[in-house]
């Protein structure tokens, strides 16, 4: 699984999708921190950024390298190797990729600006962390689309659709819910509301790192109220270790049985 | 040695392969899967190497049943038809790469980079080869190492003339080293040059197995090219209410 894993790391970091990746990010984080000089508006305006971005592109880079590598998956599927290790390599190998875009990205800029003498720099590796893990999720998902649809413009358009309805439909669903049940106890419902989209998981995640009250809405004020700031983080960051094995096992098992 | 037998696979309600049996045994025998579009040899050898999972039946390379079974494609080398590479590696990287999986195999990697003046093209990206090139890299990617047996599917796409008179070289080398050779192709006059025996699928069967000199005289014709028009057109003369017209679609598809 390292040979390919390695091989398609190597193969993403040169391309120029990932490169206009890393670019923007450090662009932005650039940007960001020497005009505003307030590092913890920095880490919210990025939070904001990540929070779509990252599960977007992901989802994106993920379909789309496994659609342009079909033909090379049926000659790697020919020597001897696993077919899990060959999917898995994939996929780790986009995810990392993508994840390094992000740490660079806004590691390198904000390290210049001085984020390790700030207070923020824990809030800067919550930041980092997010990035990474929403990564992964959404590629592992956007992997596990494309195995499943031969189509690639359906597999595609399914993949975004997927990264439409956690960053945007799902809140508004949940908003609805809550308005239509207003007069029950939603607390526990809206907190199993946020386990089951990663996207929300993560901005609580960071949201009670910054403990930021206007910014963290109705789930994130219940995530701190009944289970206090630690283990609200403790429980959103074991839900998305959760959705980050998920697709990945998803794609073993698809990988197992498919037909090229 | 390869033995398949009563090998099925459906995608959906379509029936690829019908209980298809066949054994590969001879040394040095170069053998052309032959048939029209859709008649299942794609599927056939991608059961061979394990891309495609079979419904039913069993496949043995050296009396091992390669179900689930990886290592074995150890000891196959295997042209795709298609050449794409991941567009930013080189070519000599995609070459380490290959060498790389199979670590501990005696690679002759030089000789294959001569052979077709891949020197030149060696540290360019496989994103910006044309097809005829990247063809080339197939073959040395697939032939480089020393295998028993050799699967070939339409292995002559896109390669000039003088890299097709090195490829048939290399066949008929393999050959002579005692390889068993297996090859898709739609080039009978190749067929015809380079392969022992035949075997003809149609519609997921057997429908001819035998040396070449054989369907010739089975069919009473004079090349391989005219015995499969035959076969075909042998189809529908026995076939009734418009099957006729399907088989002449098949031939049209050859």
């Amino acid at each position: 699984m390292f040979k390919i894993f390695q091989y398609t790391l190597f193969d993403l970091l040169r391309s120029r999708w990932t490169l206009g990746y890393l670019g923007f990010y450090l662009a932005l984080t650039s940007a960001l921190a020497f005009l505003s000089g307030d590092t913890s508006k920095v880490v919210i305006s990025l939070m904001n950024v990540v929070l779509i971005l990252c599960p977007l592109v992901a989802s994106m880079l993920g379909a789309m390298y496994y659609y342009n590598s079909r033909e090379f998956i049926e000659l790697l599927l020919a020597q001897p190797l696993r077919r899990t290790h060959i999917f898995w390599g994939q996929y780790f190998g986009v995810a990392l990729s993508l994840s390094l875009s992000v740490l660079l990205g806004v590691g390198i800029p904000l390290a210049a600006y001085g984020i390790w003498a700030s207070g923020e720099i824990w809030n800067f590796f919550v930041l980092l962390l997010d990035g990474v893990l929403l990564s992964f999720i959404f590629s592992g998902l956007a992997f596990w689309i494309a195995l499943r649809h031969e189509n690639r413009i359906k597999g595609f358009g399914l993949a975004i659709l997927a990264w439409l309805f956690f960053a945007v439909i799902y809140d508004g669903l949940v908003l609805l819910l809550l308005m239509e049940f207003r007069d029950y106890p939603l607390e526990a419902a809206s907190i199993c509301l946020a386990l089951c989209n990663p996207i929300d998981l993560s901005r609580i995640l960071i949201l009670l790192k910054l403990d930021i009250s206007a910014l963290m809405g109705y789930t994130g004020a219940v995530f701190r109220q009944f289970l206090g700031s630690h283990w609200g983080m403790a429980l959103s960051l074991g839900a998305l270790l959760l959705w980050l094995t998920t697709p990945a096992l998803m794609v073993r098992r698809i990988a197992q049985r498919k037909d090229f | 040695m390869i033995a398949i037998r009563q090998l099925s696979k459906s995608f959906g309600s379509l029936e690829v392969l019908k209980g298809i049996d066949l054994i590969f045994d001879k040394p040095g025998c170069v053998t052309a899967v032959l048939g029209p579009n859709g008649s299942g040899k794609t599927t056939l050898i991608k059961a061979l190497l394990g891309l495609v999972i079979p419904d039913g039946g069993i496949i043995e390379v050296d009396r091992q049943n390669v179900r689930g079974q990886w290592d074995y494609r150890a000891r196959i080398s295997y042209l795709p038809q298609a050449a794409r590479f991941p567009e930013n590696l080189t070519v000599r990287e995609l070459i380490d790469f290959v060498k790389n999986i199979r670590r501990g195999q005696q690679s002759q990697e030089e000789r294959f980079i001569r052979l077709f003046d891949l020197e030149p093209h060696l540290d360019k990206r496989l994103g910006n080869l044309s097809g005829g090139t990247r063809q080339k890299v197939n073959i040395a990617l697939a032939l480089m190492y020393d295998c028993p047996l050799w699967i070939l599917d339409e292995p002559t796409n896109g390669l000039d003339p003088l890299a097709m008179v090195h490829f048939r070289e290399l066949v008929q080398e393999a050959r002579a080293q005692g390889k068993i050779v297996l090859i898709t192709t739609h080039i009978m006059s190749l067929v015809e040059e380079i392969a022992n025996e035949v075997v003809f699928l149609l519609e997921g069967k057997i429908h001819f197995q035998g040396t070449i000199q054989a369907l010739k005289t089975q069919h009473n014709q004079q090349s391989v090219e005219r015995a499969i028009a035959s076969i075909l057109s042998g189809g529908a003369s026995f076939s009734a209410n418009g099957h006729s017209a399907q088989v002449q679609q098949l031939a049209l598809s050859m």
